[in-house]
């Protein structure tokens, strides 16, 4: 009997102690060393390949930092930032969207940062604390993704489809996809984007969404799959961003890319300190290389617009690809009525829900 | 009555009692707690204030949210009924009559399992999508809403209840049939009247672990759910769209309803006149009937192809350079990017997988044996009863928020397991820990309790007996819940996305990145990489299934 209270007591304790046998690290916690080397702990939502590529550049600069990177989805990285808000773990997020950065904020996670340069990024594009809580570092914006062989096949050229107006035509009826606000960060950008572009409280951007939304045939919970879903042709039209159009075309979809002329809804991708007891020296050197030029360089190659201004070019643009933008984007009014908009919303289109043939 | 209470007090044996306590113990540290630190949000407001059941107001006045309960009760129910008749139909066919062709049958039914979620909707979206090879032929299908998910969900559910029922069809006392023969029973009556109530308890399970699937799997409606609203959906936008951890925990407390519910029917389920493996069982003859066989093999033949269909389509979408678009051949897609984690990823995964399936299936099977061969402690196996089928009732993303919330607070003694790969085996053991529970408890069941009552007269000490009578005589059931963690751990996304770290990366989290960038086919290749390594790993499971029965039936003409 003695053996039965031995061998369930090693199986209970099993979890936790048998586990502590398979070897593993703990989390680099932000090692406070104050020269220049050290190790810390990144959280981005930047593209997998993107991450690979900017880093290179940082390792090579400082080779005596080690960066663990942490790459998910936006809606990931700021839901684990929120629950380790007790802990930190991460030392700095890197090209996060700045309505994150802005929840992040007001729950007191950032610890206010100037990084070296911040005097070369517009100030549209930082947050408007001093010092700065947040930086960004390069917008993302509405564009609408076109399938142009299904498109042929409802008689319209891409030439067709210039602004939010075309959308409406019966023609796409059913053939459009849009992201919806209230689960991705590029939903709520295009919604928050059509009301301001037609005055914030008239009404008249509802209006429109009530119309487009007779054309909708779903709204997706992430801000690329329309982009994805036009690319393979389950659907004609992806209301979505720049980029993932873009990525799309390069491998090979029969896409193209059109933003807007009416201008697009934005998005800022921002870095941040993490506030925590031992803000390491190697996280303030990444976030100042994180907006130095040569990395500015590297994100202009696959976003036209960086925060210093200087865009590059990009096909599909018709403008400066910040001119595009549409103009004095209201983070603050954005921020103060996201619930609003968002139950707005949902009232009114995701009750759609229920399968309507 | 006083004398049967302490009678009862009596039979209970203290090192069980203690080995049971510290199970549960283990248990409720590793579970309870961590989800407690989340759901108690669902009362909290965001500044950390008490505010009662005003976020439950606030959410049952929003008529979408309220919608989502019946979306996901109308989506629980039918994937339920499906999965349940056709898994034990399937199990049927393979286990009760004369079908040809089993082992295939056993393998192709188990597919599902062995591709990551993600990839049946990718194939379904193949087939059936609006550019899909099956639409392309001219059928109306409206793939993306309640059809689809209902379909994803049970091509997810339906491999569960299958095996569910395998392991408990496979054992059959021959005896009983054959008596029923002699006294001329006919064949319907002997379904209705021994075969059926021999798997009460795996029905019963089966419905449950199918319902509950179903209740909160965000995979599916996510993917292919269109616009339709579940409470999956539902909690993903509170906590990843609005970053409103409250009501999250909300929505995460009205998911626990199945578990609550079960808990609350257990009694349905759970007589204990069940034991069919009498100590002194025959094995079943099946005799031969070419209607019955000609039915099941039909049944079997058109459920395999409907699955060999799923994962051609996943080759096919792997092999072509851009569906649907583009379809000549290809290799390219297998060169994955280095920046997700590379071959690395993929060594990472065996050793979670194999830590996970050794530990937790050690785990699973002495809870259950905890809980189904000792007597008395009313209360301590009621509890026990509720925290084994509570996991399943756990979206993967509570799981992971909730481990964050307790493991990573610095007052945590267990804190130095935050992200380490212990973290990650922890979870995957409990967040998978109903079913194997379950198959274990309806294994355990099948034995005789003559067998320790036996022992005991003959003074063999329990451990005894479990070691050398119970394990032996369950072996099938482990290996298969050594399998199921396995697999599941291989493909797992949910909860461990919440908690991998930057050095420890793995192979199903670099899918959903490929998938997250667009690389559907690369996601389809990968997903048949993993489908790949579980072969090869229920393929090593056989061989090794195979010798153990080698050698007891040396051992029973000895």
């Amino acid at each position: 009997m003695k053996k039965t209270l031995g061998l369930c007591m090693v199986l209970s304790f099993l979890l936790s102690a048998a586990l502590a046998g398979c070897n593993a690290n703990a989390p680099a916690q932000g090692s406070a060393d104050p020269s220049q080397g050290g190790e810390i702990t990144v959280y981005t939502a930047l593209e997998d390949e993107l991450v690979t590529e900017y880093l290179a550049d940082f390792n090579a600069k400082y080779p005596d930092i080690s960066v663990n990177v942490i790459r998910e989805s936006t809606g990931t990285i700021t839901a684990k930032l929120l629950a380790e808000k007790e802990n930190p773990v991460a030392d700095a997020v890197w090209g996060t969207a700045a309505s994150s950065m802005m929840v992040l904020d007001s729950q007191g996670l950032l610890e206010p940062y100037a990084p070296a340069g911040i005097d070369a990024i517009l100030p549209q594009f930082k947050s408007d604390k001093q010092p700065p809580t947040w930086v960004g570092i390069d917008a993302w914006e509405t564009a609408f993704v076109i399938n142009t062989v299904e498109l042929d096949k409802l008689g319209l050229k891409a030439a067709d489809i210039q602004g939010y107006d075309d959308l409406l035509r019966p023609e796409l009826k059913g053939h459009i996809e849009m992201s919806n606000p209230n689960s991705s960060g590029t939903g709520l950008l295009t919604v928050t984007g059509l009301l301001q572009l037609n005055g914030k409280d008239s009404g008249k951007g509802w209006d429109y969404l009530s119309k487009l939304d007779q054309n909708v045939a779903q709204y997706v919970h992430s801000g690329s799959k329309p982009a994805k879903d036009a690319a393979a042709g389950e659907c004609v039209v992806g209301v979505s961003f720049g980029y993932a159009g873009v990525s799309q075309k390069a491998k090979g979809a029969p896409v193209e890319v059109v933003f807007p002329k009416e201008g697009s809804g934005w998005d800022l991708e921002a870095n941040a300190l993490i506030k925590k007891d031992d803000v390491s020296a190697a996280a303030k050197t990444f976030l100042d290389w994180a907006i130095s030029e040569s990395a500015m360089n590297l994100y202009q190659a696959n976003y036209p617009i960086i925060a210093n201004g200087q865009g590059g070019t990009y096909e599909g643009f018709a403008v400066n690809p910040v001119e595009q933008l549409i103009a004095d984007n209201d983070f603050a009014w954005v921020a103060e009525h996201r619930s609003e908009i968002l139950n707005t919303w949902m009232e009114k289109f995701d009750a759609k829900s229920a399968p309507q043939d | 009555m006083k004398n049967r209470l302490r009678q009862k007090f009596l039979r209970v044996s203290l090192p069980q009692a203690f080995a049971l306590a510290s199970c549960l113990a283990a248990f409720t540290a590793t579970l309870v707690l961590p989800l407690f630190s989340l759901l108690k949000k669902a009362f909290l407001d965001p500044a950390g204030q008490f505010v009662g059941f005003a976020n439950y107001l606030q959410y049952f006045k929003t008529p979408t949210l309220r919608a989502s309960i019946g979306h996901t009760f109308f989506i629980s129910i039918v994937t339920m009924a499906g999965s349940v008749a056709l898994g034990f139909a399937y199990a049927y066919a393979l286990t009760r009559t004369r079908v040809p062709g089993k082992t295939f049958f056993k393998y192709v039914a188990l597919l599902p399992v062995f591709i990551p979620t993600i990839a049946h909707a990718i194939g379904l979206v193949y087939l059936l999508g609006r550019q899909g090879l099956i639409t392309r032929l001219g059928l109306p299908v409206a793939l993306y809403g309640p059809g689809g998910i209902i379909l994803s969900e049970l091509i997810f559910t339906f491999p569960q209840a299958f095996l569910m029922f395998y392991v408990a069809l496979e054992f059959a006392d021959g005896r009983l049939y054959e008596a029923a023969g002699v006294m001329g029973v006919g064949p319907l009556r002997r379904f209705f009247r021994i075969t059926l109530p021999e798997v009460k308890f795996t029905l019963g399970s089966a419905c449950f672990v199918c319902f509950t699937l179903a209740f909160t799997d965000f995979g599916a409606p996510k993917v292919i759910g269109g616009s339709y609203n579940v409470l999956a959906t539902d909690i993903y936008k509170q906590v990843s769209g609005q970053f409103d951890m409250n009501m999250g925990a909300v929505v995460g407390t009205l998911l626990l309803i199945p578990a609550v519910l079960c808990f609350l029917g257990d009694r349905l389920f759970t007589s204990k006149n069940e034991s069919a493996l009498n100590a002194r069982a025959t094995k079943l003859n099946i005799k031969p009937s070419l209607a019955r066989d000609s039915f099941f093999f039909l049944l079997c033949a058109a459920v395999t192809l409907c699955l060999l269909v799923l994962v051609a389509a996943l080759c096919m979408g792997a092999l072509v350079k851009f569906y649907p678009y583009d379809m000549n051949f290809t290799w390219k897609h297998f060169q994955f990017n280095a920046s997700t984690g590379g071959i690395g990823s993929y060594f990472n995964s065996l050793k979670m997988s194999v830590w996970t399936a050794v530990l937790g299936a050690a785990f699973v099977f002495a809870v259950a044996y905890l809980l189904e061969k000792t007597n008395g402690l009313g209360f301590l196996r009621k509890y026990g009863r509720l925290l084994s089928v509570l996991p399943l009732a756990l979206p993967g993303m509570v799981i992971g928020l909730s481990f964050i919330f307790f493991f990573n607070s610095k007052q945590n003694p267990l804190h130095f397991i935050y992200g380490s790969i212990i973290i990650l085996v922890l979870s995957n053991i409990l967040h998978y820990f109903s079913v194997p529970f379950l198959t274990a408890s309806a294994s355990l069941k099948k034995l005789d309790s003559e067998f320790e009552n036996a022992a005991e007269c003959l003074g063999a000490p329990r451990w005894k007996t479990f070691l050398r009578v119970s394990v032996p005589l369950c072996l099938p059931a482990i290996l298969e819940i050594v399998m199921y963690y396995f697999v599941n751990s291989m493909v797992t996304v949910s909860a461990v996305v919440f908690l991998y770290s930057a050095d420890f990366r793995i192979a199903s989290i670099a899918l959903t990145h490929m998938e997250e960038a667009g690389d559907i086919s690369q996601a389809a290749a990968m997903s048949l990489l993993i489908l790949g390594i579980n072969l090869l790993a229920r393929l090593a499971y056989e061989v090794t299934a195979r010798g153990l029965r080698r050698k007891s039936q040396q051992k029973e003409r000895l």
